[in-house]
This record gives structure tokens, sequence and C-alpha cells, in this order.
């Protein structure tokens, strides 16, 4: 009988296996094989998308820092920089909801506080199968509960977000979390080591055995039967400590006391260490036994990978090292000095006394392997035949029936578990279009969301990573802002099995084509692949996260409607089709791939719109169609509204029909000739009148209408009732 | 001069400063290890937040804080204490208001704005407020449980009480009435921008003191 | 070294939200049955000292427990 190499054991292949005595100059040790193993992962190295991953377009005048470091930052004016970035936390979600989202959102406050950047904002986008599933209930209340719990204690409003269910993550839920933090441009810090005799120290909860091959090796395996033994694996969240941990370096950021700032994330102490001395081309020698340990014996290979939470690792001049220490006293942390620094490039660790891990910090980096993926295209789009879709026989009913899907309702049930309020910054609320936050002592504000037209990436995944990115600028724009910087958070299938390797590729393509068209920057990201079952595999579900920028607070709009008698306007000459809609519900048809030039100018348009002052509410058209979104801003506005749409195909395709950018407009009466003009060659149709208690629309010489108390309970009942 | 209190964990100390600073007056932070007010101190606020991750019950450990002596002398003197949220708490497991804060009806955080009824109008904090206050509750665990007929109830959740507060209490009063605990946060409410300026009133009061 | 156990349950007639809450999730997941279900807390504590139950019974009086809405009992453990 064989048993299984250690090395195929940890998740590396032969080859890799083979490469690193390449690099070495000799055999691993056991404890620098799980090392490698873990640093050599997907989730760690990138390996299968990183080739891929430089197509994005990452310049622009307002980026003071893109990909590479911990989070991505831009300049917004007056010495200060936003931070941001978006981080999947999906396979520990799928084990453990409520710890794996909670930590989810952990792992990406630290990233922000690495730049030395105050949080201020925190967002998630979620996925899950649908909610008749008993598990997909357990897992999204669950993940929601989590989020709610982590974020609401460490004093970060959780603004926006995202959910969607669709049975095809019912084996593999997504949980994306994304964080925006504030810091002074000249202030913002790297994780670069230097300086021989500088000084690491680590700074927060003890180390224990969490997640222990946790996320880095979860992430590179497909989920199956067997999971629930990856349970012990799943880190345990501590926010009152992140909390005291995020007041107290952010003291010491601000006294300038830390040389160099880094977060303990996937592979802990072993991705730490070596990421900042690689960065720095220099070595780190560490100290094991000066690591306080939460268990009473943990080998040199647990101290290593553990993924215990709530630590930083910062670097410390010696001669500022009491005064460090001292703060972390004040804020009641632990601080231990592990390790200086070295020239000798090599990561080498100490563990009672002897040497147990010596090799260069870039063999576990930069030497990392990089792959392509196989490039299968999968067949073209079929077109959708209408007379495939049977037309309801009640528009209204189906209107409602729609209202009362969980992918359209209301989102209420989630962010009210949400503190959205604290820091007293929040100009606009979950629910719109975008969230707004007034960055705090300025009268800027950011409009923030997170997107991902994940039917359209599975039939065009080109069109679909267009689609995606201009749902977002769109949604951006709505409230005033101008799209600024955006995140991404590409969450696919197993890249090295069928379609996938080309859909990753031509999503890519096409977000960077779309973001290159409206010169918004890509400045941080994350890859999560292997997300399936043998049963079935996600769709491309590549979530970008944006950044806005609004120059005056007080001028931020809202979706609602907002007086009786003003103008419903349709900006944007998108046609409304059945393709790939939330009204088929499924990932059918072939979906127009978006035209990057007509898509760009309707964004523009928007924003000279905003900037006539003479706009009363702004809403995407997205899921559910135009009807969807008279209902909503009805609600929000709560009063009605009276249009007329022109014909087309069929009368629900009019309704309730997608693809092609729209903007649901309205303005005063006197405010409409400023509108026009601003509005350019951008299509602007009058389409009715706001008032009345009903949504009433007229398609030829059809009526439909939806009474609005009707239409409230349903669209805030549904979320409710579908996980009671 | 008005004392903003600071534990581990408290979170909207900065926004209480704010609305101080927004009502005309001074702030100063007060932390938990002192002995003593910060000299100058006319009246105090204990923020909201999770001190100590609400460990053990909310607000218990931050009750039994070295500041909390000096807080009960500065109130037995008569000198105001808004204790907003996490403060109310800490409130009630200091003693210096009645009852207990316990677990929202719901079981899950509540982030909403909610209307609230002033009913007595006869506090250093309620007089001249308006009868209805537009101010944002979120919290976990928010329900007032204690004795209706003995407290002094000064602020109501009215008919709209998701939090399962006994006789729908959003605010309490000690007895003399210049100690205040409420869970709804007034600092959310002074600026137009927010979408109310009702919770400036309370901290004009301790502007005022 | 002692270790002396001390448990805090809600009092009775305390309305237990958390108590109500688990039991309908049993109740869900087919256990029939369940008249009660109420929530509470156990605290282990290691002591070193003279009367380590006198100073248990303290220390829920003093911070453990909150008398208004919680009864606690102290027992030594084996």
């Amino acid at each position: 009988m064989t048993t299984t190499p250690l090395h195929r054991q940890l998740g590396l292949t032969d080859d890799e296996f083979a490469r690193i005595p390449e690099l070495i100059g000799r055999a691993p040790s056991d404890a620098e094989l799980v090392m490698f193993s873990l640093m050599w992962s997907e989730h760690c190295s990138y390996k299968h998308s990183r080739r891929l991953l430089r197509r994005f377009p990452t310049a622009a005048p307002q980026v003071l820092q893109g990909p590479g470091e911990n989070a991505g930052a831009v300049d917004v004016g007056d010495g200060w920089a936003v931070a941001l970035k978006i981080e999947s936390h999906n396979h520990p979600s799928a084990v453990e909801p409520f710890e794996g989202a909670a930590t989810g959102v952990g792992g990406i406050v630290r990233d922000i506080l690495a730049l030395g950047a105050r949080p201020i904002a925190l967002l998630d986008s979620l996925r899950f199968g649908s909610l008749e599933s008993a598990r997909s209930r357990h897992l999204f209340t669950r993940a929601v509960a989590g989020i709610g719990h982590y974020g609401n204690c460490i004093g970060v409003p959780t603004v926006g977000g995202e959910v969607a269910f669709d049975d095809r993550y019912e084996d593999s839920c997504l949980v994306n979390a994304m964080c925006v933090g504030l810091v002074r441009s000249d202030g913002m810090l790297k994780s670069a080591a230097f300086g021989d005799g500088n000084l690491l120290v680590l700074i927060g909860n003890r180390t224990g055995k969490d997640g222990i091959g946790g996320a880095s090796v979860l992430a590179s395996a497909e989920l199956s039967e067997d999971d629930a033994d990856k349970r012990p694996s799943v880190q345990v969240g501590d926010p009152f400590t992140e909390r005291k941990l995020m007041d107290c370096c952010l003291e010491l950021a601000g006294a300038d006391l830390f040389l160099a700032l880094q977060d303990f994330g996937a592979a802990g102490l072993t991705s730490a260490a070596s990421e900042m001395a690689a960065k720095g081309g220099v070595g780190l020698d560490i100290d094991l036994n000066q690591i306080p340990l939460r268990e009473a014996q943990m080998t040199a290979a647990e101290i290593l990978v553990s993924e215990s939470q709530e630590r930083m690792l910062g670097l410390v001049a010696p001669s500022q090292l009491d005064a460090v220490l001292a703060t972390c006293t004040r804020w009641e942390l632990d601080a231990n000095v592990i390790g200086t620094v070295t020239s000798t490039g090599n990561f080498t660790a100490r563990h009672n006394g002897e040497i147990v891990v010596d090799i260069p910090a870039l063999a576990l980096t930069d030497d990392a392997p990089a792959y392509d993926v196989p490039q299968v295209p999968a067949d073209p789009p079929t077109p959708l035949r209408l007379d495939d879709i049977a037309a309801p026989d009640d528009l209204a009913e189906a209107w409602r029936a729609l209202l009362a899907r969980p992918n359209v309702a209301s989102k209420r049930w989630i962010y009210e578990q949400y503190d959205h309020l604290v820091g007293a910054n929040t100009i606009r609320r979950p629910g719109g279009d975008a969230a707004v936050v007034r960055i705090p002592g300025m009268q800027r504000a950011l409009a923030l969301t997170t997107d991902c037209a994940e039917r359209h990436c599975e039939i065009d995944p080109r069109g679909g990573g267009r689609a995606t990115v201009f749902e977002a600028a769109r949604n951006i724009v709505c409230t005033g802002a101008r799209p600024y910087a955006a995140s991404d958070c590409l969450n696919f299938a197993n890249p090295e099995k069928g379609n996938t390797g080309w859909r990753l590729a031509e999503v890519i393509e096409g977000l960077s084509e779309a973001l290159e068209s409206i010169g918004v920057p890509i400045v941080s990201g994350n890859v999560s692949l292997y997300n399936e079952s043998p049963a079935r595999a996600i769709y491309p579900t590549p979530v970008v996260g944006m950044v806005g920028l609004l120059e005056d607070a007080s001028t931020s709009i809202g979706h609602g409607f907002l007086a009786d008698g003003d103008v419903v306007i349709l900006l944007g000459g998108g046609r409304a089709r059945v393709d790939a809609s939330e009204w088929v519900g499924d990932a059918i048809g072939a979906p127009e791939r978006p035209n990057l030039d007509d898509e760009a100018r309707l964004i523009a348009a928007m924003l000279r719109l905003a900037a006539t002052g003479r706009v009363h509410s702004a809403h995407d058209v997205s899921d559910g169609g135009i009807a969807i979104a008279l209902t909503e801003s009805a609600l929000a506005g709560n009063v009605g509204c009276h249009v007329h749409l022109a014909e087309d195909r069929r009368n629900d395709e009019v309704l309730f029909g997608e693809s092609g950018g729209r903007i649901l407009v309205t303005c005063a009466p006197d405010g409409l000739d400023a509108i026009r003009a601003a509005a350019g060659d951008t299509p602007c149709a009058v389409i009715g009148t706001v008032g009345g208690d009903t949504v009433r629309v007229e398609i030829g010489s059809e009526i439909v209408s939806l009474d609005l108390t009707d239409a409230r309970a349903v669209y805030e009942l549904t979320l409710p009732k579908a996980i009671a | 001069m008005v004392a903003v209190v600071r534990f581990p964990g408290t979170l909207d100390h900065d926004s209480a400063a704010r609305a101080v600073q927004a009502a005309g007056g001074t702030a100063t932070g007060a932390w938990h290890q002192d002995t003593e007010l910060p000299a100058g101190t006319t009246a105090v606020v204990i923020p909201g937040g999770f001190s100590y991750g609400d460990h053990l019950r909310p607000g218990a450990i931050a009750s039994r804080s070295p500041i909390m002596d000096a807080i009960r002398r500065h109130a037995d003197a008569g000198g105001l204490v808004l204790g907003i949220c996490n403060g109310f708490q800490v409130l009630c497991e200091a003693g210096l208001l009645p009852g207990v804060l316990r677990t929202n009806a719901t079981t899950s955080f509540v982030c909403r704005q909610m209307t609230l009824e002033v009913i007595d109008h006869d506090t250093p904090f309620t007089q001249g407020l308006t009868d209805t206050l537009s101010i944002p509750i979120k919290n976990h665990d928010g329900a007032w449980f204690g004795d209706p007929t003995t407290a002094r109830i000064v602020l109501g959740y009215g008919h709209e009480n998701p939090l399962g507060s006994v006789a729908s209490a959003a605010g309490v009063a000690n007895q003399a009435g210049n100690v205040l605990g409420l869970m709804p946060h007034p600092e959310e409410a002074v600026d137009p921008l927010l979408g109310s300026v009702d919770g400036l009133g309370l901290f004009r009061a301790l502007v005022r003191a | 070294m002692t270790r002396v156990v001390v448990t805090v349950m809600p009092r009775e007639g305390v309305l237990d939200p958390q108590g109500q809450a688990v039991q309908g999730a049993l109740g869900r997941l087919g256990f029939a049955g369940v008249t009660d279900v109420r929530l509470g807390r156990r605290i282990e504590l290691e002591l070193d000292g003279p009367d380590p139950l006198a100073t248990a019974q303290q220390m829920c009086e003093r911070l453990l427990a909150n008398a208004l809405i919680e009864d606690f009992s102290v027992a030594l453990e084996d």
C-alpha cells in the first residue's frame, strides 16, 4: 500500500514540488514544504490568474497606489487619499457562514488598515442558492448575521452591497467584502520591509490553531461532501480586539511610529513576513518563541501558518520600540518583537533555538508558479425566441409576482441588521443605487456600490464584463458622483476545466474595455477560483466594487420621486430585452453586448444632468426592467407616477426587459429645458409625470397599474417571508 | 465643557463630540481609566458603541471602570449626564438609572429611523423640545426592562416598538431628571444632510448646563 | 487551585427571546414536545484562595450577574 506523498496531500503538483530544490538548493524541511504549499496555492499566488490580470487598466491621474499592496488608493484632494479593496471569503463561509463572513469583514478591514487608512465604510456582495433550499436559507441568514456582528462591533458602517439567489450558487456561496478607508496621502504606509536591524512587532491576538491549512487550501479545492471535516479550520472572529487594533494602529501610524505595516491574512505569518521581505528585497530573522500562543503545544509549522485573526505586523525602528509598546499597552493589546530585518534575503525562522526555516523570501512569492489557463470558447449564445416565453395573461399580476421575487424585493431585512450610520457620515442609506458617505472633515463625499451581471457573463463573458462595469458606473452617477476607482473580485469555477478559463479571460477583457472607456482604474482586487461542486459550477461572477467622487455632499441625488407634477424622463437608448433578465430568470438568450461609446456617453450625460442641479431623482434601470425601477422610485418617494412607454415586440418585455443603459430621471417641469440641454445627443425622452397613488404604465392601448400600498406590502414582506 | 467618555470599544465618541460642537459647545475626552473628570467639565456624555465588545452583558464591564465614580459624583451634585445606547446600558449597569437593557425582541440588530415621542418635558434635556423627534436607533440589546410605574420614562417609541421595550420606553431619566439614558442616537440627527436635526436639542441642553 | 462553576440564567418569569427563538428552531427541525427553552451562561472560575465559593458568590453579586433579570448559582467542580 502506498501513501500519498506529503507534497500531494498539501496540494502541490509533482512539478511544483520538483521546483523547490531548484530554488532553495536543497530539499525543503516539512515546515518549509507546508509554507510553499500555502504560498503557491491559488489563493495566495494567483497562479492561474496572474497573467490574465495584467490586462486590467490600473493607471489614472488619481491613482496613488495601484495593485500590489494590501489595498489600492486614490487622491481625493486636500492631501487626502481613499483606500479601497474587495476580497472574497467564499469557502470559509460555505463551511461556517457566520464566522466565515465575519472574518471576511475582519480581513478586508485589516487590508485597509495596513495602508494606515481609517476604515470608513463596508459593503458586501453575496450569492446563495435559491431561498427555497433550507441550506441556502441557513447560509444566507447566518452570513448576514456574521457580517453585522463584526462590522457593527468595529464601528465601520456597512452602507451597501447586493445579494442574489440562484441555483448555481447552491453548493458554492459567495461572500465578498469591500472596505474603503481614509488616509493622508503623505502618511500612506507600504508593506516592504527595509533597514538592517529594524524590528518586526506582532500586535493583536494570540496565535492559535485557527485555519491551519484553512483559507489557502480550501480556496484551491472544490468543496465535496466531506467538507464537514474542514470545520475546525475556520477562523473565529473577535471584533472587539479588531477595534482596539484599529484604534492602536491608527494612532501609531499617525505618530509616524510604523516604518511599514502588514496584516495577517491567508497563510498567516508565512505570507505576511515573506511578502514584507520580498517587497523590500531583504531578509527576516524570526524567533517563533516570541509569538504569544493560545494553545500550549504548537509546532513551528503550525505557528508559521496559523490564520488566527486580528493580528498586524509592524516594522519599527529600534529607537521607537518603547513608544510603540507603550501605546499597545494603553490599548490593552499584546505586542511582541518577533524578528529583525537582515540583508540575507532569506525568510529565516527559529524555534526552540533551532533554525527550522531558511529559504529565500522570493522563492515563496515572486517565484511562485504561473500558469496559463486553457482557452476553450463556449458555444455562441442562442438568441431567445420570444414565442418560447409564455406571455403573461395579466401583466399587473406578473408585475406583482416579479416584485415578490427575492432577487427583486426589498433588502431591508438585510441592511437593518447592519449599522449603516455609525460615524454620522452616511448621506444616502442602503436601498438606493449607491450609498453616499461624506468624507470625514470634507465637503466631498464618496458614492459606493458593488455590482455584477453574472447571467450576462455566463452567456457572453465579454459583454457581461462590460455590463458589470457599466452597471456599477450608472449606479454611481445616479447619485451625481463621478466614477473614480474600482476594485474587482473575480469569482469563478475551476479554470482548468471546460470553458471557465476562456470565460475568465473574456470577462477580464470586457471589464477592462469598459473601465478604459470611462477612465476608471482598477487599483486592487482578488480572485477566487474553484467555486464549484461535482453537481454544479457558479456563473462567472466578477464583482466590481466602485467608488465615485462627489464634490459637494449636499448635492447627492436619491432614487425616490420627490414631488407631484415632476416630469419623468428616460435617459439612454437601451432596448428592453428579456434575454438573461430577471424576468426569464435564467442565463438564456443572447443579451446585447454593451456598446462602449454609447454607455460611456450615457454616463457622461448623467453627470452633466446632475451638474445642472435640476435633477430631483435618478435611478438605474436594471433587474426587473423599467417597471421595477418605476416601482422602486415610487415607493422610495411615497408617490406614484403615470408614464407612457413605446410599444416594442411584446408588452411584458417592454415592462420587465433589461439590457442596455437606461436611467430613470425626474425633474420639475421648469427644469426640463436644462436637462434636455445637458443630455446632448444621448436619448432623453419624456415618458410621464409623478403623482397619484399608483404606478401606472400605458403601452399602446394597454394600461397596467399597481397600487402603491399593495406594491409596498409585497416588496417589503418578500424577504422576511422567504426566510421564515 | 462637555466630557465625552471613552472605553475600549466605544464607537460614537467622535460623532458625539461633533454633535456637541454643532450645538455650540466644546467637547473634551475622558478616558475610562481616569479617576477624575477633566477640569472644567460641566456635563458628561457617555456615547454609543460596543464597550468591551458587549462581553458578559452590554455595558457591564465598562460600568465598573474608574471613571464611573467621578461620573457618579458629578450626577449626585446635579450635573447633567447623557448616556446614548451603550452609554444608557452603562448607566443602568452602574445603578445611575433604573432597569436594564436586554436583547431586542427580534433577537437581531436593528438600524432604523424612528419617530420618538417626548413624554416628559420637565427635564433639563427635554424642556423646549418638540413633541416628536426623528432619531435613528442602531442596537442589538435595546429593550428596556424595568418598572414603568416607578421609572421616569422621558422618551417613547409609541406604537412602533421593534425592540420590545417595556412601556415602549426609548429614554429613561433618574428621578431628579439630570441623568438621561436613551437607546436612539441623537448625534446621528444633528445635520440636515443626515436626514434630521432633531437630536440637536439634547446636545444644546448639555452645552447650556 | 479550585474550579468554581457559576451558572447564570434568566430569572423565572422574565421573557427570554433567545430561548424562544431556539425553541422555534428546534420545532422546525422536527423535535416535538419541547415545552420550554431558556438560555443562560456558564462561567468557569479557577480560584486560588481560602473561600472560593464565597468569593464566587461576591463576584456574581458585583459583576457576573445582573440581579434585575438574572439568577445565579455557584458550585464547586470536582
